[in-house]
């Protein structure tokens, strides 16, 4: 109907010498009939949902709840929640972590997917691969060591404001929005698991403005303290930590203690706990200080590949 | 008028001599001014270097994650320990009825007063986020030695100050009257700050139980601040700092440092406010015997600090200990127990290096000692963690303090020596009541040195 009067004008502009006055009348007539019709159908769309068009929720207390269905959007935790949340843990859960050192062939994947997700530097580390040998007569391995999640962790008595403090999910975690830079906590740390901002954080800029995550830890801010979280943002989707599914080489087991069970972070297949620990001699670091680490490492036995020494890199601060 | 147990003639003439003597310096004189001027320039450039770290982060110190806490918290512990000196002179010895000791009680107290105020200044330099102070207040854990050690420094500030200014309440009424040619602000200030004293008996009787009571307060208040500052480091679980003797060992250095500051301090007075006859080379032989003795109840901790450990060589104290006896640390090391403890103790053994100025320069070389002795307490133990420290900077593995931190660190001592000095030029650093009471002979031309009265 409509494409009829619009061949004929075309025919006609192509004859006559006025063609491009006409061509203009004819795109801005096309562009305002498909204009209208976009509003008109825009407005039966709204108009066919109707108020008795809903959609079921289920509610956090288990209620099955009808509302609009244009009222639903996506739920964006403010500050005051992630606080809340952040600092309760994740109910019903006590994580745990077993790292197989006999594994570990020092790709570092765990040490840059960590560095990555929590916007740090290449020589600030949530978690670092350290070269260890016992005496000369042990070969030397490699030792992730991610903060050790104590249940009796020395950092925690030592903070002044409560900044940093141990979840119900057996997580250590800091909240840099309290964190007033004492360091005391570093200096109670037998791990040296902590690191702390001496100048202005690597993604400030890009981070500026959004909600801080106590359970990712971003913004990072200058003049706190980061540390390994257990990638706790991760745990809350039900996902495994960042560094976890990162390595290569099926070095990382995590798990809750209280269903007994360990996913290995690259196989994806889950053991029993109790019996990777005890087949494989599992200890933990520095027992005798009281800290009751909750990551378990599984001797350097059986290792199958050569001891590389990773190649000397520099590091060169504050880049 | 208002001298009412300066009954006779005698005492009314002692007290005018003893008063002008003491309130001679109390003046705006050229040397005050352009002594303040170089400390307010000094001060000027050292708070410029705090307003770059304020701006740039604890990055320009040269603290990093290893090495966590610098120079900052061992002036810290330095400050508090030597605040320290103000309870064992005027309260330990005071109490004790040591009578020679009471021209010096004041300087003490300022001393007290000052390095007690500074350290809480110093604690702030330290912090990530100095802009969260009141977060200890208004989220404070009473689990954390910060804590502990933050309500103790203000209580001993307080009863510092209260124990120097009370007992000073008589002089200032004494002073009120007598220094007519002085700048006006001053006799308001002292009529002020003396609260209508009319030396009256009743006044004497509050005034001396408040002292009393002040000076029984303030020894466990002393104990608990070093001890404390002392537990910010023992209570870690880290070699070099995982001592039980931590608390004994500070206090008993405290003592040496305070005292060395109490001598520097009672050398300047002396020479520069002429005070030769209340001062005299006697008071210096005698704290110099109290010297002897803290030092050597210092030295006898050291030896329990440094040889048990080393007999057993635990894997982490021999690393630890390495270091500073052989290793990267041992020059400060011998140099600070050998130059800043034990020569000073044997030279003090003789009575000649006993007199006043081979005194200052003794005590110069203990308080230098002391002040690099906290700097060996708090740095070398974190050189050595647990977990070898791999693959970071170059700059990480080893702590050299950065010009800007020696600056704010420098900052600390000129902001005591402006207090030391503010005290010591507007308020009289001698009581003048009790030398003319306890003291018949104290200023006398032919008696230099004060005989202990038995009144």
């Amino acid at each position: 109907m409509k494409k009829k009067p619009e061949k004929t004008k075309i025919k006609k502009i192509l004859e006559s010498s006025r063609r491009d006055f006409l061509k203009k009348v004819g795109l801005v007539g096309a562009a305002s009939v498909a204009g209208a019709s976009a509003v008109y159908s825009g407005y039966r769309y709204e108009k066919s949902k109707s108020p008795g068009d809903t959609i079921k929720v289920l509610t956090e207390d288990n209620r099955l709840v009808e509302i609009p269905r244009d009222q639903v959007k996506d739920y964006e935790p403010d500050l005051k929640v992630l606080q809340t949340r952040g600092r309760e843990g994740i109910k019903g859960k006590r994580w745990i972590w077993v790292i197989d050192l006999s594994k570990c062939r020092n790709a570092r994947k765990c040490v840059e997917a960590c560095q990555a997700a929590h916007h740090l530097r290449p020589y600030e580390y949530h978690i670092n691969t350290l070269i260890m040998q016992e005496s000369v007569n042990t070969p030397a391995f490699f030792m992730p060591k991610p903060c050790q999640h104590c249940d009796n962790p020395p950092c925690v008595s030592v903070c002044p404001v409560d900044a940093t403090f141990k979840r119900q999910d057996g997580a250590v975690l800091i909240d840099n929005k309290r964190c007033i830079g004492c360091r005391f906590c570093m200096a109670a740390c037998p791990y040296s698991a902590r690191i702390f901002h001496w100048q202005e954080p690597l993604a400030v800029q890009g981070d500026k403005g959004k909600e801080y995550d106590v359970e990712l830890n971003i913004p990072q801010a200058k003049g706190t303290i980061t540390k390994c979280l257990l990638s706790s943002d991760m745990l809350r989707k039900g996902q495994l930590p960042y560094c976890v599914t990162a390595c290569p080489n099926g070095v990382f087991y995590f798990g809750d203690e209280y269903e007994n069970a360990v996913t290995n972070g690259t196989t994806k297949e889950t053991v029993n706990l109790k019996e990777l620990l005890e087949k494989n001699g599992a200890y933990r670091l520095l027992t005798e200080l009281g800290t009751q680490p909750r990551v378990y490492y599984l001797p350097p036995k059986n290792r199958l590949f050569e001891f590389k020494k990773d190649p000397d890199v520099e590091y060169k601060e504050f880049t | 008028m208002a001298e009412s147990s300066f009954d006779t003639g005698k005492d009314l003439e002692r007290l005018d001599s003893v008063s002008s003597d003491i309130l001679r310096s109390v003046r705006l004189s050229k040397g005050f001014k352009i002594w303040m001027g170089i400390l307010i320039i000094g001060l000027g450039i050292c708070l410029y270097a705090y307003t770059i770290q304020l701006r740039k982060g604890l990055g320009v110190t040269g603290m990093r994650d290893f090495t966590s806490w610098g120079m900052y918290i061992a002036n810290f512990v330095f400050f508090v320990g030597t605040s320290l000196v103000g309870m064992l002179i005027s309260s330990v010895l005071g109490l004790i009825g040591v009578k020679w000791i009471k021209p010096i009680g004041r300087i003490a107290e300022i001393i007290a007063v000052a390095f007690a105020a500074v350290a809480g200044l110093v604690i702030i330099s330290d912090m990530g986020r100095p802009d969260r102070l009141p977060y200890v207040f208004l989220f404070g854990r009473v689990q954390s030695p910060i804590l502990w050690d933050v309500t103790v420094v203000v209580t001993y500030f307080v009863l510092s100050l209260l124990l120097w200014f009370l007992p000073m309440i008589p002089d200032l009424a004494i002073a009120r009257t007598r220094i007519n040619d002085r700048p006006g602000f001053l006799i308001k200030a002292y009529k002020l700050l003396s609260f209508k004293w009319i030396d009256h008996e009743e006044q004497y009787r509050i005034l001396n139980r408040a002292v009393r009571v002040l000076l029984i307060l303030i020894i466990p208040m002393a104990f608990a601040i070093h001890t404390v500052t002392s537990w910010l480091f023992a209570v870690n679980p880290r070699t070099g700092w995982d001592s039980t003797i931590f608390g004994p060992y500070f206090i008993s250095g405290a003592f040496v440092s305070g005292t060395a500051a109490v001598i520097i301090a009672m050398y300047f007075f002396r020479v520069n406010y002429n005070l030769q006859k209340y001062l005299t080379s006697d008071h210096f032989d005698k704290i110099a015997r109290i010297m002897v003795l803290v030092s050597i109840v210092y030295i006898y901790f050291n030896l329990n600090e440094f040889l048990v450990p080393w007999y057993k060589t635990k894997t982490q104290d021999a690393i630890h200990l390495e270091d500073l006896f052989m290793g990267g640390h041992a020059l400060l090391f011998w140099g600070v127990q050998l130059l800043g403890l034990l020569i000073p103790v044997i030279l003090m053994l003789f009575r000649r290096m006993r007199r006043p100025f081979p005194m200052l320069l003794i005590s110069i070389a203990m308080l230098t000692g002391a002040w690099l002795k906290r700097f060996l307490i708090v740095v070398p133990p974190q050189a050595h963690p647990n977990l070898p420290i791999q693959k970071v900077p170059v700059e990480w593995m080893v702590y050299k303090p950065t010009l800007n931190e020696i600056l704010v660190t420098a900052a600390s001592f000129i902001i005591v020596l402006i207090i030391v000095t503010l005290l010591s030029k507007f308020f009289p650093v001698i009581p003048i009541r009790e030398m003319v009471s306890d003291f018949p002979e104290a200023g006398s031309e032919n008696q230099p040195e004060p005989k202990i009265s038995n009144a």
